[in-house]
């Protein structure tokens, strides 16, 4: 199971890349949240994967329960990545309200004229 | 804080009033404010002489005691020497400068606040034992040079050169730097004294030798020896009062000080013989002879000042072998006559410097093309530019021949010698001594009667010559004066000036049984060193008279190749256009290059790092089975990886993109994360939501996408950053070393927190802080939202100019 992970992981990390080093906007803004979704499962799959139940006390009678660790940690880094990707998202707005283009080829300044 | 701590601050706080008390006199001459200055300290070093005789003096101020740094003053021979042509000169130049800078015309408080300025750090570099100290006030010779050559900082010619100075002369200073460090590391001392007591100890140790190497380029880059004495011609942009004192009396003699400072140390390796000897005997020749093709009056005298500075360092090189040979006085003379020509130089070439500028100010030219028949309205000037420029040809009866003569001598004994091979290319040295000593008689010869011979041409001149008023006349004649005194009388400065100063450079001659005395005569027979003069002044005037047949030939055929100037300039030209081009090449201003840069070096350092250190391991064994569930999940995720990759339309890949969220979101089902399928799927929605937001205002993927292709750097990369993750997750699981602490959450979730649900127990209760910051982050990315669609300062602008 986790080599089947760290192998698509591997994809997603690759598929990601291979966007964010694109000229859209919007393209790279996929990229980071492909990016992210990557990072997320890397988390939960390093902790271990279906080692017990669902860490919540009571449900079952065990006392092998998954890691909560990792899980913790995820919810924070999806919460900032939400954060982080409507505030890109915005900026991409804004950018192409303003330059009229939604390249990257017009963030490179006064330079990019004679490109 | 003693006295001499004070001489030395002196011109430095005096500096700090010049521009209060320029404003406030304004009918006085600034100069005669400053004059009293270098006069006081003058004569306060006077009253060193009779006490150096015997034992130098010590002062000591702490400046940085935990780093062994002190201000540290010792006056001995050497450094005695040096302090009187200092503050001497220095008297003689401000009182020149008084009568040659108008009053209305200049901006006098600059000049004599960089004067002043110049005149401390020199005072500090010839005094300080300190090697920190000594390069603190080194660096300010250099700094104080250049605001001096800059001084007429309107002139293009200024800029150039104050800038070549700097470059070349703080370059030395820091290899210098470099050399004091690594003296400190070998003797844990910053003391020059203590450093050299240490020295028979670290002779051996690695380091002595660039150590010696680096504070050579230091003394040889400020001293113009041949290849760095390219910016001594340029300095000459400088007022004529600079050039006299900074690049013919004091400065450039800083770099013959701490050769001399460090002989002592260094004088037992053959390296520090054969380096100073060989780049002093060259820069003696090349000075000499490009002398002779100059035009113009200061850089003839600026390349006389190059060759004069290598006869100097290629004596202290001979004279090291003193040191090598333990106490033998025979090589001792080179010493001697080192010294007494450092001193003989300052003198003669002030004063020559001096009438150079006299000549420049009642001419309006130094072309000795368009000068000439000048001694009739000019018989003063002649008198001094005859007696300098004599002394300067190494003739009788002025001190210029005395050290010449002891010149030869030292270099004719160098081919008796029979050490390191001194004995066969040894014999090479007196030839090129003499050689240059040649074409030294020949621009001197030039200097003179061009300028004061001949036909009279008025009609070149842009002024109507006549004789300089008495002050500008003064100070040259002081000169002058002294260089007839000491060609007549030399034993007069012999015991009280020059025997300590030589036994500060070999201490052997020092020692209390030493009966070590210099007498120099006038007339010491028919020697070998007298036949070579005699040789010198027969070859010279043959070559004076033939000037016009070979100097052509000298100025356009032989040097273009040898011109190291346009090497420094095309160097410079080079770096710049370099360092712009590979700044222009790298930095393109995409963000995609800067990308390539990122990723590129985390592949290669984490796959090097893996393979370095064997980081691979592989176990399978401990994983956990695969479902036919997982497969189906991961299957989606990849068909949603290729459709967002490939797809055309934005919104398929928008499409696509939730998906693959909803997918990882069943993954944190299966994987038992409740908590966070939950999130990842509220969190999903609305992301989707946003995307088409802003997709709604965002134009069909363009026409700016390129095909995607196999083989470009974008696909490389991203292959290599999935391998790079995959191979980390495979190496990095089942590497572990200790017990996950999660057993003390599920322990006591309950138990101390009062909540079944561990996760968000950790979240709100455990570790709260992350959530608290967590809260801040959205919260900012909100403000953020609203201030970017709100705020529209531009359109405000232009609706500002509208109305």
């Amino acid at each position: 199971m986790e080599l089947l992970m760290s192998i698509l992981i591997g994809l997603m990390f690759a598929a990601a890349v291979y966007l964010i080093l694109s000229k859209s906007l919007l393209r790279i803004i996929i990229g980071t949240a492909i990016l992210s979704h990557g990072v997320n499962l890397l988390v939960l799959t390093m902790g271990g994967l279906k080692r017990g139940e669902a860490p919540i006390l009571g449900l079952k009678v065990t006392t092998a329960y998954n890691d909560p660790i990792p899980q913790a940690l995820i919810l924070t880094a999806i919460v900032i990545g939400f954060g982080v990707t409507a505030f890109f998202l915005v900026l991409a707005y804004r950018a192409y309200q303003e330059l009229d283009s939604e390249s990257v080829s017009k963030t490179r300044g006064h330079e990019a004229d004679d490109e | 804080m003693s006295l001499l701590h004070v001489a030395i601050l002196l011109p430095f706080f005096a500096a700090l009033l010049i521009p209060l008390v320029y404003k406030w006199t304004k009918k006085i001459h600034t100069g005669w404010l400053v004059l009293p200055i270098p006069v006081l300290l003058f004569i306060y070093f006077c009253s060193f002489i009779p006490k150096t005789m015997h034992q130098s003096t010590t002062a000591t101020m702490p400046w940085i005691p935990s780093f062994g740094i002190n201000f540290t003053v010792v006056v001995d021979g050497l450094s005695l020497l040096f302090a009187l042509l200092i503050t001497g000169i220095g008297s003689l130049v401000v009182f020149y400068s008084i009568y040659y800078l108008g009053k209305k015309t200049e901006r006098l408080n600059n000049f004599y606040a960089f004067l002043m300025i110049f005149m401390s750090a020199m005072l500090g570099v010839v005094l300080s034992d300190n090697l920190i100290v000594l390069y603190l006030f080194w660096e300010m010779t250099s700094i104080s040079s250049f605001l001096l050559i800059g001084y007429w900082y309107h002139r293009e010619r200024s800029r150039y050169g104050a800038r070549k100075s700097m470059m070349i002369t703080v370059f030395g200073g820091l290899m210098m730097l470099g050399g004091f460090i690594l003296l400190h590391i070998m003797t844990d001392s910053f003391s020059v004294r203590e450093i050299i007591a240490s020295g028979p100890a670290i002779a051996g140790n690695p380091l002595f030798v660039p150590a010696m190497i680096f504070i050579l380029l230091g003394a040889f880059t400020k001293s113009a020896q041949v290849p760095f004495h390219v910016w001594l011609p340029d300095a000459m942009e400088a007022p004529t009062p600079v050039s006299a004192y900074l690049h013919s009396a004091t400065m450039v003699k800083a770099g013959i000080y701490i050769v001399a400072r460090f002989t002592p140390l260094f004088a037992v390796s053959e390296v520090w013989f054969w380096t100073v000897s060989i780049v002093g005997i060259v820069t003696l020749l090349w000075g000499s002879i490009n002398a002779t093709k100059k035009n113009d009056l200061k850089a003839i005298l600026a390349y006389s000042t190059i060759s004069q500075l290598g006869l100097i360092m290629s004596l202290l090189g001979v004279g090291a072998l003193s040191l090598h040979f333990g106490n033998e006085e025979f090589y001792a003379a080179a010493i001697v006559a080192a010294v007494f020509h450092l001193f003989n130089h300052a003198t003669f070439k002030g004063s020559l410097f001096m009438m150079v500028g006299i000549v420049d100010h009642e001419t309006g030219t130094r072309d000795i093309r368009r000068l000439g028949g000048l001694m009739r309205i000019m018989p003063i000037t002649a008198t001094i530019a005859f007696i300098g420029t004599f002394a300067m040809a190494g003739l009788p009866p002025f001190n210029g021949f005395l050290s010449k003569e002891m010149f030869f001598e030292s270099m004719t004994d160098i081919v008796h010698m029979n050490l390191w091979n001194a004995d066969t290319w040894g014999v090479l040295l007196p030839v090129i001594a003499w050689i240059a000593s040649v074409f030294t008689f020949v621009y001197s010869m030039i200097i003179f009667f061009k300028t004061f011979t001949g036909k009279n041409k008025p009609y070149l001149l842009p002024k109507k010559p006549h004789e300089a008023p008495l002050g500008l006349l003064l100070p040259p004649c002081i000169l002058a004066f002294l260089v007839v005194l000491i060609g007549i009388f030399p034993n007069l400065i012999a015991a009280p000036i020059l025997e300590p100063a030589v036994k500060a450079i070999v201490p052997t001659l020092g020692a209390a049984d030493s009966d070590f005395s210099i007498h120099i005569s006038l007339w010491h027979g028919i020697t070998p060193a007298l036949l070579m003069t005699i040789g010198v002044v027969i070859v010279g005037t043959l070559l004076y008279k033939t000037n016009r047949y070979w100097k052509p030939w000298i100025t356009t055929r032989v040097p273009k190749k040898l011109r190291i100037g346009r090497a420094y300039d095309a160097s410079m030209f080079y770096l710049e256009q370099g360092s712009y081009r590979t700044t222009m090449w790298i930095m393109t201003g995409w963000l995609r290059t800067y990308l390539n840069y990122m990723l590129t070096a985390f592949i290669i350092l984490i796959i090097g790092t893996m393979f370095i250190t064997d980081a691979f391991n592989f176990n399978f064994s401990a994983m956990t089975p695969v479902t036919a569930v997982d497969f189906v999940l991961a299957a989606v995720i990849l068909v949603t990886l290729i459709g967002t990759v490939f797809s055309k339309s934005r919104i398929t890949s928008i499409i696509l993109l939730g998906a693959m969220g909803y997918t990882v979101s069943i993954f944190f089902i299966i994987s038992r994360a409740p908590d966070l399928a939950l999130t990842q799927l509220v969190i999903e929605t609305i992301s989707v939501v946003l995307y088409l937001l802003v997709f709604y205002h965002l134009p069909q993927f363009s026409n700016i996408e390129e095909k995607p292709k196999w083989f470009s750097v974008k696909t490389i990369l991203s292959i290599g950053v999935g391998v790079t993750v995959t191979l980390i997750a495979l190496s990095a699981f089942d590497t572990t070393f200790y017990d996950s602490i999660s057993q003390y959450y599920l322990d006591n979730a309950y138990k101390e927190a009062g909540g079944k649900n561990v996760v968000n127990v950790i979240l709100v209760d455990f570790r709260g802080f992350d959530t608290l910051f967590e809260t801040a982050v959205l919260a900012i990315a909100s403000i953020g939202i609203y201030a970017m669609i709100k705020l529209r300062l531009t359109k405000r602008r232009e609706k500002d100019e509208n109305q």
